[in-house]
């Protein structure tokens, strides 16, 4: 709770609403867990701590099960992330056709390993075993964009798109 | 005065000038008068021709020729040929392009002669976020037919005569399954559509939703009024936004027209289709794992029995089948079961959408009747290996299947024939691989993959796959012992008959399959320490051909290790103790004087 | 609008087919293959392209999308349909090519040689 007299910054309270908006658009739907953290991660970028806990609240769950539900899937994340993301798919076609070449050469340009994020918050790098564009591999998908027929040398012109 | 006996017309169009007719037109100006040909032959700028991605253009009557992409340089050359002598200069004539009857026709290349297209019938060709289009081609005419001309166990009957099979994986059969759920006691039945697509290498399933979204909707309709269900979901993999988004307007549209919602086409059948969004596990592909997620649980698999059917989402019966399976269902009420079941072989009815990925010339998707040959598959329609490298086998089912060598290309495409040959359909990703991929190192990434997506309930396949896994990692860095094969056979044995679930069920197939038709690369790696696909970086030599150096230097600029020296103009040497076979040299190397061993 | 019985499912089909077909007689159609792969390997920046010559030379020309054919390694794919010919099909098409598919072929009916793959029709 916020010190009596302390105004919260603006985007708080704007989190906070938007957070209260979609609690109540899920109320009363049977198996909201999963779109209420997905939805609550959209608004915050990841899944704050006392963000869990007010979930839990809401949806009368013990905050462990929350917790258990968060940590089993990829998708959630519990520290703060990368304005990009960047995920290096690392599945069978693109493996065959250089992934890890591609993947190399990602790390250096960006600067950070599997599941990091830079200290600007600029990318967060991951990898992902197939983007379902197998045809055009190795591919890499940056936010919603992908990017196929990837070689090495292209990286860093695609890379440098994305502030 | 002199006759004029030629025109020459030069666009002054606004692109033409862009792309350089102002200089063109100079030079005739300037050429004309050297040559004194400038009475005789008339210069005229035009207006532009509607043609300018030629341009500039150039004209020249009374002949009517017609030049393009010509360039200052090409001035004299015209003047002297052609309005001289009179030869027109061939290399800027415009060529008539090609008619329309001489480009083939799809049927008539090489990637679609083989196929035929149900599942995808509509992918390409219509708008998938209209659903008019989809209406106009005869669409929601097989969900009307069974509302208004069958009862559900007609709807049923007919499916089960099809011979439609589960394309998610198993191939159970599907008429089969909804009866099951049919008969199942209850009110309240759910209709899930598996979505989740996380076998690496295929991408049917996507391709359907993004291009074809309402054959799938129609479908599980069907589906639903066959088996009494009111509610539906979709659960589809949230690496698709695309697919969500076409699929979301595709449910809108549906249900205003009455396709979708309460009382279908004005009958007492009433049926809402919900998504959900995945969260990103491979196991959420596994029917119990995915209806756990959709609780809101974490998606872990559980013991069947009780099956879906029996007991599923929310402990109400429930029908599970994958989207490719759906968008058949429409095909098979519509055309009739006798239709469908002329495709395929005996216990294979219809076709099969295939991803064709990998060292092969033409990837993409491919759709052809069971049965078909994996060599047709590869070398007909896939067009052969990229490079002309040597073929050496196709890895088809994903993680849950098996690699089939180059020497049983021949083996039909068919459920029974892959299980046969140690793989199986999964999903039907092919990834076709050449010499150069080492199937040790394939075996350690598809274990890798388990292993880090086995949900941790069972022992055997938590533990299990990461001792294989430690294995195989070992082999491939050349520390492989000779009990090793043996321990990865009885692993794989025990993990196969002891795990809970599917992926632990198949985990060692790749394993076991390269144990059956590789073992040589195996044995390769653990008693020669030599990987024959020149992969493993663990186990090369690079060295340096003293004959082809010609000490230029390159190599040793290139090399981020320093392991490279020598003289100028002198063969140079790599240092094996410094070299981290990154494989920089080879590609810095101008004359192939760089050999991996 | 709910259809509510058989009649009204077949009337909206038939006016639908009505309208396509009036639209095929009279629009020249250019049609973007803008799957996942399709958008991977540039359709997206092609689209635009294609826009953007279509509206410098203020033609009547309807630019839409569809899904995605299988034919992976020649994305991205764009079709042309003028008017009582056949649709074509193009492929591996850069935003560069926008011009001489737009000018060449939906102005002058002249089929681009080096970029066309095929004459489409259902497999
Ligand atoms: C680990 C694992 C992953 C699976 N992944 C998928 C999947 O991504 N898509 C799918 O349709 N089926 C998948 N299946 C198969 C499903 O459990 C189920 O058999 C299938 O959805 C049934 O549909 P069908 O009868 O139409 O094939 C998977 C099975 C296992 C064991
Ligand atoms: S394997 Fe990389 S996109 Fe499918």
């Amino acid at each position: 709770m916020p010190e009596a007299g302390c105004a919260q910054p603006a985007e708080d309270v704007q989190m906070e609403k938007e957070l209260q908006d979609l609690f109540a658009k899920w109320r009363g739907v049977k198996g909201s867990l999963i779109p209420i953290l997905q939805g609550a991660q959209e608004i915050y970028g990841y899944l704050p701590k006392e963000v869990l806990l007010q979930i839990a609240r809401e949806l009368k769950l013990p905050p462990s099960r929350v917790f258990g539900v968060v940590t089993f899937y990829a998708q959630f994340h519990l520290e703060p992330r990368g304005r990009n993301i960047v995920r290096v798919c690392l599945g069978t076609a693109c493996h065959v056709r250089g992934a890890s070449k591609v993947y190399e050469r990602l790390q250096d340009e960006i600067g950070v390993g599997d599941g990091e994020t830079t200290e600007d918050l600029r990318f967060t790098l991951e990898t992902v075993a197939c983007l379902g564009c197998c045809g055009l591999s190795p591919v890499v998908m940056i936010n919603d964009d992908t990017h196929g027929r990837l070689e090495p040398e292209n990286l860093k012109g695609i890379v440098d798109q994305y502030e | 005065m002199q006759l004029v006996r030629a025109h020459v017309l030069v666009c002054g169009g606004k692109n033409c000038t862009a792309s350089g007719s102002e200089q063109v037109r100079e030079a005739f100006a300037k050429e004309l008068e050297k040559k004194k040909l400038d009475q005789e032959i008339r210069l005229v700028e035009t207006d532009c021709h509607g043609f300018c991605e030629m341009g500039p253009l150039v004209i020249v009557y009374p002949e009517g020729t017609f030049y393009v992409r010509v360039t200052a340089e090409d001035v004299p050359v015209i003047i002297e040929e052609h309005l001289v002598k009179g030869r027109p200069v061939d290399r800027l004539l415009y060529k008539a392009p090609v008619k329309e009857d001489e480009i083939p026709k799809y049927k008539e290349l090489d990637f679609y002669r083989k196929q035929h297209r149900v599942a995808l019938r509509n992918c390409g060709s219509i708008n998938p976020e209209k659903i008019e289009e989809y209406i106009a081609r005869g669409g929601y005419a097989s969900l009307e037919k069974a509302i208004y001309d069958l009862t559900p166990e007609q709807v049923i009957e007919e499916t089960k005569t099809s011979g439609l099979r589960g394309r998610g994986g198993g191939g159970f059969p599907t008429g089969l399954k909804w009866e099951f759920c049919r008969r199942s006691p209850g009110d309240l039945k759910y209709l899930i559509c598996n979505a989740d697509e996380g076998d690496p290498g295929a991408f049917m399933d996507r391709s359907i939703l993004e291009g074809d979204p309402h054959s799938l909707i129609e479908g599980m309709a069907i589906a639903a009024y066959a088996i009494g269900c009111s509610e539906g979901y979709i659960y589809c993999r949230a690496e698709y936004p695309l697919a969500i988004k076409r699929l979301k307007i595709a449910i809108a549209q549906a249900e205003e027209l009455g396709l979708l919602g309460d009382n279908i086409l004005g009958t007492d059948f009433s049926f809402t289709l919900h998504i959900k969004e995945g969260a990103g596990a491979f196991v959420c592909g596994e029917e119990t794992a995915l209806m756990a997620s959709i609780e809101g649980k974490r998606g872990m698999p559980r013991v069947r029995p009780p099956f879906p059917a029996q007991k599923g989402l929310w402990d109400k019966p429930s029908n599970i089948n994958n989207v490719e399976t759906y968008a058949n269902v429409p095909m098979i009420i519509g055309k009739g079961a006798d239709w469908f079941g002329s495709m395929g072989t005996e216990k294979s009815k219809g076709t099969k959408v295939f991803a064709l990925t990998g060292k092969v010339n033409n990837t993409g998707l491919v759709e052809v009747p069971m049965g078909v040959t994996i060599r047709d598959i590869i070398f007909e329609i896939g067009g052969g290996i990229v490079g002309g490298k040597e073929y050496k086998g196709v890895q088809i089912g994903g993680p849950s299947g098996g690699c089939i060598p180059a020497s049983l290309m021949d083996t039909p495409v068919d459920y029974e024939s892959l299980i046969e040959a140690g793989a199986m359909m999964g999903s039907g990703g092919l990834v076709v691989m050449d010499e150069t991929t080492c199937m040790v190192d394939l075996s350690r990434f598809f274990l890798n993959f388990t292993q880090s997506e086995s949900c941790g309930k069972c022992t055997p396949c938590r533990e299990g796959t990461k001792r294989m896994l430690e294995i195989l990692t070992r082999i491939c860095e050349g520390e492989g012992v000779p009990e090793d094969i043996e321990t990865l056979e009885r692993l794989g044995r025990v993990i196969k008959s002891t795990a809970l679930c599917g992926l632990g069920n198949t985990a060692p197939n790749p394993v076991l399959s390269t144990l059956r038709y590789f073992r040589d690369e195996y044995e390769a790696h653990i008693y020669d320490k030599r990987c024959p696909a020149h992969a493993c970086s663990a186990l090369l030599v690079y060295t340096i051909d003293e004959e082809k150096c010609s000490g230029c230097g390159r190599c040793a600029r290139a090399c981020p290790a320093g392991a490279i020296t020598g003289e100028k103009k002198e063969p140079h040497k790599i240092d094996p103790e410094k070299c981290i076979k990154c494989g920089s040299c080879i590609e810095s190397c101008k004359r192939g004087a760089i050999l991996r061993l | 609008m709910k259809l509510t019985n058989r009649e009204e499912l077949k009337k909206y089909r038939e006016e639908a087919q009505k309208e396509i077909s009036a639209r095929n007689a009279e629009e020249i159609r250019v049609i973007v293959g803008m799957g996942t792969c399709g958008i991977a390997a540039g359709a997206r920046d092609f689209m635009t392209a294609v826009l953007e010559e279509v509206n410098n030379r203020n033609l009547q020309v309807t630019v839409t999308q569809t899904g995605c054919i299988g034919m992976c390694e020649q994305e991205p794919l764009v079709d042309v349909q003028r008017p009582g010919e056949e649709r074509v099909t193009y492929g591996k098409v850069k935003p560069s090519d926008a011009a001489r598919i737009i000018v060449g072929h939906v102005m002058h009916g002249n089929i681009v040689e080096d970029l066309v793959i095929a004459r489409f029709e259902e497999v």
